[in-house]
């Protein structure tokens, strides 16, 4: 009986003493789906990076013996319309979907989450003036205000990146507002600002730090949402411009060879789908780790 | 009740203004003068100062707004640059194509994701479970401009059993229509079957729960009874007005399935009025498309009080 008490007394001892931040990894290592996803986007980054390393051949080389050539020992995913190497093309296409999916949720976290905080945070005028603000850009389906966006702001991937990071702004400042609202009414928040901390700090050390399990998860999910509507984008010719390599630009030149160079089509259409199905998979098995009722 | 509508449909005048306001800023987005843009090929100072003073852009642009707004209110949402139509006359004929499409992939949504919602919580971590999760997390995943052109290499290339493109309207060979419509409509009805069948899973797992199906299950009624009868009309109320939701995801899927099926609807309009510079009709376009949102929003949040009697005070 003893040794059974002080047998589980240590491992007990350790759940209470490890960080939140330690413990949600933990778990999450825990989601075997999870861990997939893991991985598989840290493959796919490491391609964006190495890229130069690793592509056997240059994106944008075209040769005019080698087109649409079906895949072979010298090119495993085959050849382009252009003769161009498509496994070359779909590893630098890596770097438009990766750097989109990154860059247009860090523009949404950047102008969300303040504009959430101090609307959740003060109320009044300011939080009705930018709640109507975020119903009004949410009453506009995603794609269809990305794609009138890119399109007043013309076709270029950085164009493309604003107008998807501008439609997913909407989705952060309510999450945040609705966040702050439920955490604004905690004891600790009432202690801190009994203790006279100004409202700033209250916001900041109090307020977003306990929000931030919500927002990561939430960044998770729209990264994968973004990288679908860069490739969206592209493929409308509103993205990546030619003749740099886009997963979706790649897709609309696929579809004019469809009946005699299927692989064209299948490569890049794999890529974003296991890109994007890794986020998803990370995204559910972050918000399970982090969720404190599963505890 | 009435309270809560006319609260309901108050909130919806801000909405809208701001809506408004969003949608005639795009204009000041584009880069330099928009009578240059308008006038495109043509370069004489003229014609450009008359395209300027009929378009009102030589007035403050507050004025302008004022001018924009009431033409929208009489349903004058202008007139097509390119083809010298009114914006409202092109969106009455390309809607009907949507909406048929989007009807016939809500209906596909339905029939697959309510099922597999059902199945994978009655049938919980067994292999029906995680096939239903696999298909979900596929159906949320894959891009559907790329599951269209995979379905149009299968179907229509290698077996040749449907149209690669084109569109048949209903009323005019309804064989054919179907034909014409069931891979893009797929294709739409797709990803919202797989966020169905989360939203139907999440439900019918918290009533299977509850003291009414335990309740069921004790006087003795058979498991088919007791989630047919019981668990699933409880679990399926907010489904269904969560599905009337999904309708921002049928608009911004239609847009490139109807680009890929090459089937003549809204978002095929969006798309070549991008092309085309046509930039009344992206705003017309995104208009009506925020107005049907919004409507619709507003007949979900109503239809969820209606059969949801303890909101009814």
């Amino acid at each position: 009986m003893t040794d059974a008490v002080l047998g589980a007394l240590p491992t007990h001892a350790s759940d209470e003493l490890e960080s939140p931040a330690r413990r949600a990894l933990r778990r999450l290592f825990k989601r075997k789906g999870a861990v997939i996803g893991l991985v598989v986007l840290a493959v796919f980054i490491l391609l964006a990076l190495l890229a130069p390393l690793v592509a056997p051949y240059d994106p944008i080389a075209t040769s005019w013996t080698l087109v649409r050539k079906p895949p072979s020992a010298a090119h495993w995913f085959g050849t382009d319309e252009l003769g161009r190497d498509m496994l070359s093309r779909v590893i630098y296409g890596a770097r438009a979907s990766l750097l989109a999916g990154a860059i247009s949720v860090t523009i949404a976290l950047t102008i969300g989450v303040p504009l959430g905080l101090i609307s959740g945070y003060r109320g009044g005028f300011f939080d009705a003036l930018i709640s109507r603000i975020t119903d009004a850009m949410l009453a506009c389906p995603f794609l269809i205000l990305a794609i009138a966006l890119a399109a007043f702001l013309g076709p270029s991937l950085a164009d493309a990146m604003i107008a998807i990071g501008i439609s997913a702004t909407p989705v952060f400042i309510r999450l945040t507002r609705g966040q702050v609202m439920s955490v604004k009414v905690e004891d600790y928040v009432e202690a801190a600002r009994a203790m006279g901390n100004p409202r700033w700090r209250i916001a900041l050390f109090h307020i977003l730090p306990n929000i931030l399990p919500a927002l990561l998860v939430q960044a998770t999910l729209s990264i994968a949402a973004a990288i679908i509507a860069e490739a969206a984008l592209s493929f409308l010719g509103l993205g990546q411009q030619p003749p740099f390599p886009s997963w979706g630009s790649m897709l609309n030149a696929a579809q004019r060879f469809l009946s005699n160079a299927p692989w064209m089509a299948i490569w890049p259409g794999l890529a974003i789908f296991l890109v994007v199905l890794s986020l998803n998979l990370v995204g559910d098995g972050l918000r399970d780790a982090l969720d404190p009722r599963e505890r | 009740m009435l309270n809560f509508l006319a609260r309901r449909i108050a909130q919806l005048v801000p909405t809208l203004f701001f809506v408004s306001i969003l949608i005639f800023s795009l204009q000041h987005l584009l880069p330099g003068d928009p009578a240059l843009v308008m006038a495109g090929e043509e370069q004489d100072p003229a014609v450009i100062e008359q395209i300027r003073h009929q378009y009102r852009l030589d007035q403050p642009i507050p004025v302008q707004y004022v001018y924009w707004v009431k033409g929208v209110l009489s349903g004058d949402l202008g007139e097509s640059l390119r083809i010298k139509v009114p914006v409202l006359d092109l969106i009455r004929q390309k809607l009907p194509v949507t909406l048929q499409l989007g009807s016939m992939a809500i209906v596909i949504a339905f029939l697959i994701g309510i099922p597999a919602g059902i199945i994978s919580a009655v049938k919980r971590n067994t292999a029906w479970d995680y096939g239903a999760n696999f298909f979900a997390l596929w159906g949320i995943s894959t891009p559907n401009f790329w599951l269209g052109i995979m379905l149009i290499f299968l179907f229509s290339i290698k077996l040749g059993w449907l149209p690669a493109s084109g569109f048949v309207p209903l009323s005019e060979n309804w064989r054919e229509s179907l034909a014409s419509t069931i891979m893009p409509a797929f294709v739409l009805g797709n990803a919202i079957a797989a966020i169905l069948m989360r939203h139907t899973r999440s439900a019918m797992l918290q009533v299977l729960e509850s003291d009414y199906v335990r309740t069921a299950r004790a006087k003795g009624l058979s498991e088919r009874s007791v989630i047919l009868k019981h668990a699933m009309r409880n679990a399926l109320t907010p489904v269904i007005t969560l599905g009337a939701l999904e309708l921002g995801t049928l608009l911004s899927g239609a847009v490139l399935t109807e680009q890929i099926f090459s089937v003549p609807g809204f978002g095929k309009l969006i798309v070549d009025a991008v092309f085309n510079r046509d930039y009344a009709v992206v705003q017309g376009v995104v208009l009506v498309t925020a107005t049907i949102y919004i409507t619709l929003n507003l007949i979900a949040d109503i239809a969820y009080i209606l059969v949801n009697p303890r909101l009814r005070t």
